[in-house]
């Protein structure tokens, strides 16, 4: 293709990504279509990987295609081991995308559909996509090292020992923030309920069949596994229809939280790798299914965006969550536009398959953007409700009242009118007994998404099975998460304990393994109990601060990328680690401040604590208030705590750039040598 | 050709992502071929790094 063909072709996709954010971002009082967002992200992510990428890997990373990989010098076939680009892109895509970029953007559609999409183009170009590619480059030039070791290698001690704490911090909050999504999505669902609970025997179904029919046959026990789930799901139609089991199947929120603790608890303590390692299959098969599916779902459909752009609650009102636009907007979309969490997939087992330097531009940039686009897609699906209905599902009882016409009521007040009928319809027409107050997120991504498939596939005659599909898929996939950061969380602390007595530290000491797994369930089975029991749905308090915590994690990285940069002498484009450092200090650090001592008792912890405080004089149950206050502090407590730590890695590692800019220190990187690969002519 | 190149990379990234390559090179590293003692092997020695590897959120 001549130069000036491909000249015009990057200015038609330029021109249209122009378009289609000038269509997004100016049309006021009529809907769109979704399909503007999906042609400004995809031209958005076009231009960001043809022209920002390319940029960062020759001119910022320089990156070397004759450089041997460490997954070329330690070859061993089994941690370290040459692999296809395409390969690593898909296996990376799958190990960083969770139910954060699904969640994420269904609660900031508060605001409307505007400020999400803006920040999940903009933050994923200039922030997510940079952060992931720079950080697995400087892993895979260090022999595949963690982010940790890294910290602790280029930044200080101290680096090292707040990168943990943080890791730890945002695994903690993360998984119980987690548990209340499926808390949320099943209580009161006895066909929710029965297909999770059937997922159990069917993995273990599936994992006799991997070990004794099929040996090693995943990907064909996965498909015998979705069929059976697909099974569980019709079947679940029965069973909440019928009033003996119905009962046996319906679970209180308090009931469901207890029965995923002790769940979290034995995927842990217990050697149940005959239920965990299918289950995990599973969820993964699932979830890149579900995420095609919805894709294909959105371009077949094209729907129209009911949201308006901008809502009311911009002016930090909202019942979802409350808080303004700036910062809380950028917090709740998190994984979708920029996650610290990515970064250990990035420095874990990622660059121990990369098998030449310029490929992690594929799977570092690339892979992100493709999670960026899946945030894009559940935009869309939380837009295309009436917003009345969205409010409705979304909504606390502590702000739209317990009865349907109060909720409606106050609903259709705020400007987005809604009917109980059509609400009480909804709910039948996807099996429910109702969908008021259904907090988290995760039942109104369901609702979305279940009306775009049985749009493009089956009518209304199967919202219903759509519907708890969705669910399945969402529950699955987080229980999945939840057992799998558990066990991280157990070795992590085990690691650290071994370091002051031997026995603790072995991963086979089974009084080790049951006080670790203890300390760590307990740890978020915390939270999670919090949130049940939180009259504002939880989220409100606990979505925040997990947000706080992953972007606090991603302050971190760019810290250590902003060192490398700085030591590799590239200090005059230092600004492409550092732009989205000050963007994400300045969005974590007002909103802890927010969390933390904003008058506003809806916003602030302590605020609202003094609130409780207040009424404990006529309240009819003061030992609630005193348990509720005790949450507000602690969850303060925990917001100053990480913040703290992470300004102390801030100031480190402002003062080793200031060591390494002004020449009083060597501008060393503790990178593995440099070894000449043998491939250099050969494509992988 | 394009199709049939596309097909056989997602399936190895499927293969990949299930941790059917993983086996395969297990098989072929330790000289075994396939049966529900060396599956069983597979997952032992798999089980430690499967465990650590993070999931995201």
């Amino acid at each position: 293709m001549s130069k000036i063909v491909r000249f015009l072709i990057w200015i038609a996709v330029a021109a249209g990504g122009a378009l289609s954010i000038a269509v997004i971002a100016l049309r006021r009082g009529e809907s769109i279509n979704a399909m503007w967002l999906v042609v400004a992200a995809g031209c958005c992510y076009s231009l960001g990987y043809r022209f920002y990428s390319k940029f960062l890997a020759t001119k910022v990373l320089v990156l070397d295609p004759l450089r041997a990989t460490p997954a070329e010098r330690l070859e061993n076939g089994r941690d370290f081991v040459r692999t296809n680009k395409w390969v690593v892109f898909g296996h990376h895509f799958a190990a960083i995308a969770g139910p954060g970029p699904l969640v994420g953007p269904v609660l900031a559609a508060q605001f409307g559909y505007l400020p999400g999409t803006l920040w999940i183009l903009a933050g994923a170009v200039f922030g997510g996509c940079v952060q992931d590619f720079v950080i697995l480059l400087f892993s895979v030039r260090r022999d595949g090292k963690s982010l940790t070791e890294m910290a602790r290698e280029e930044i200080g001690k101290v680096g090292g020992f707040i990168a943990y704490v943080s890791i730890l911090g945002i695994i903690v909050i993360l998984l119980g923030v987690a548990a209340l999504i499926v808390v949320n999505a099943l209580k009161g669902s006895p066909w929710g309920a029965f297909t999770i609970a059937m997922t159990i025997p069917i993995a273990l179904l599936m994992g006799l069949y991997l070990r004794r029919i099929r040996p090693g046959k995943v990907f064909e026990t996965s498909i015998l596994g979705f069929a059976l789930v697909m099974l569980a799901i019709v079947g679940g139609q029965s069973v909440s229809q019928s009033p003996t089991w119905a009962h046996w199947f319906t679970f209180t929120a308090p009931t469901l939280a207890i029965v995923i603790i002790i769940y979290g608890f034995a995927a842990s303590a217990l050697p149940v790798w005959l239920l965990l390692a299918p289950r995990d299959y599973l969820s993964t098969f699932v979830k890149l299914g579900v995420i095609s599916l919805l894709a294909a779902g959105i371009v077949l459909v094209h729907p129209q965006l009911h949201m308006p752009a901008l809502t009311r609650f911009i002016d930090g009102t909202g019942p979802v969550f409350a808080g303004n636009i700036f910062p809380f907007a950028f917090l709740t979309i998190a994984c979708g536009a920029i996650s610290g969490f990515h970064s250990l997939i990035s420095s874990g087992t990622t660059p121990k398959l990369i098998a030449r330097e310029t490929e992690t531009r594929l799977v570092g940039y690339g892979a992100m953007m493709a999670e960026s686009l899946v945030a894009i897609m559940a935009m869309i699906a939380a837009c295309t409700m009436q917003p009345g209905v969205y409010f409705a599902i979304n909504s606390p009882a502590g702000i739209v009242g317990v009865a349907p016409e109060t909720a409606v009521s106050t609903i259709s007040n705020w400007g987005f009118p809604v009917l109980a009928s059509d609400m009480a319809a909804l709910a039948h027409s996807v099996g429910e007994q109702t969908l008021y107050n259904r907090t988290g997120g995760a039942p109104a991504f369901a609702v979305g998404m279940a009306q775009i498939f049985s749009r493009s596939l089956g009518g209304d005659a199967v919202l219903a099975i759509w519907y708890h599909f969705a669910i399945m898929f969402e529950a699955l996939f987080i229980l999945t998460v939840l057992d799998a950061g558990t066990r991280v969380g157990r070795f992590m602390v085990q690691d650290a304990l071994g370091h002051w007595w031997k026995p603790l530290g072995r991963t086979s000491w089974y009084p080790s393994i049951l006080s670790t797994s203890a300390l760590i369930v307990a740890a978020w089975g915390y939270f999670l109990w919090q949130g049940v029991k939180d009259p504002l749905g939880g989220i409100n308090s606990l979505w925040p601060l997990f947000g706080i915590a992953n972007q606090l994690l991603a302050i971190v990285a760019l810290c250590v990328a902003t060192t490398i940069l700085l030591k590799m002498g590239r200090s005059r484009y230092a600004v492409v680690t550092l732009a989205p450092l000050w963007a994400l200090v300045g969005v974590t650090f007002t909103a802890s401040w927010h969390k933390i001592f904003d008058p506003n008792p809806r916003i602030g912890f302590l605020a609202h604590a003094r609130q409780l405080a207040s009424q404990m004089a006529t309240a009819p149950k003061p030992g609630d208030l005193v348990r509720f206050m005790l949450n507000d502090r602690l969850d303060a407590a925990v917001a100053a705590f990480l913040v703290c730590l992470v300004s102390l890695i801030l100031l480190e590692s402002i003062l080793e750039w200031v060591r390494v800019l002004s020449g009083r220190k060597a501008a060393r990187v503790k990178e593995a040598q440099f070894v000449a690969t043998r491939f250099a002519a050969e494509e992988v | 050709m394009r199709l049939r190149a596309f097909f056989q990379t997602l399936r190895a990234v499927l293969d990949e992502i299930f941790d059917e390559s993983a086996y395969s090179r297990f098989l072929a590293r330790r000289g075994m071929t396939s049966s529900a003692t060396a599956y069983a092997e597979f997952l032992r020695e798999t089980e430690q790094g499967r465990a650590r590897r993070p999931r995201c959120c």
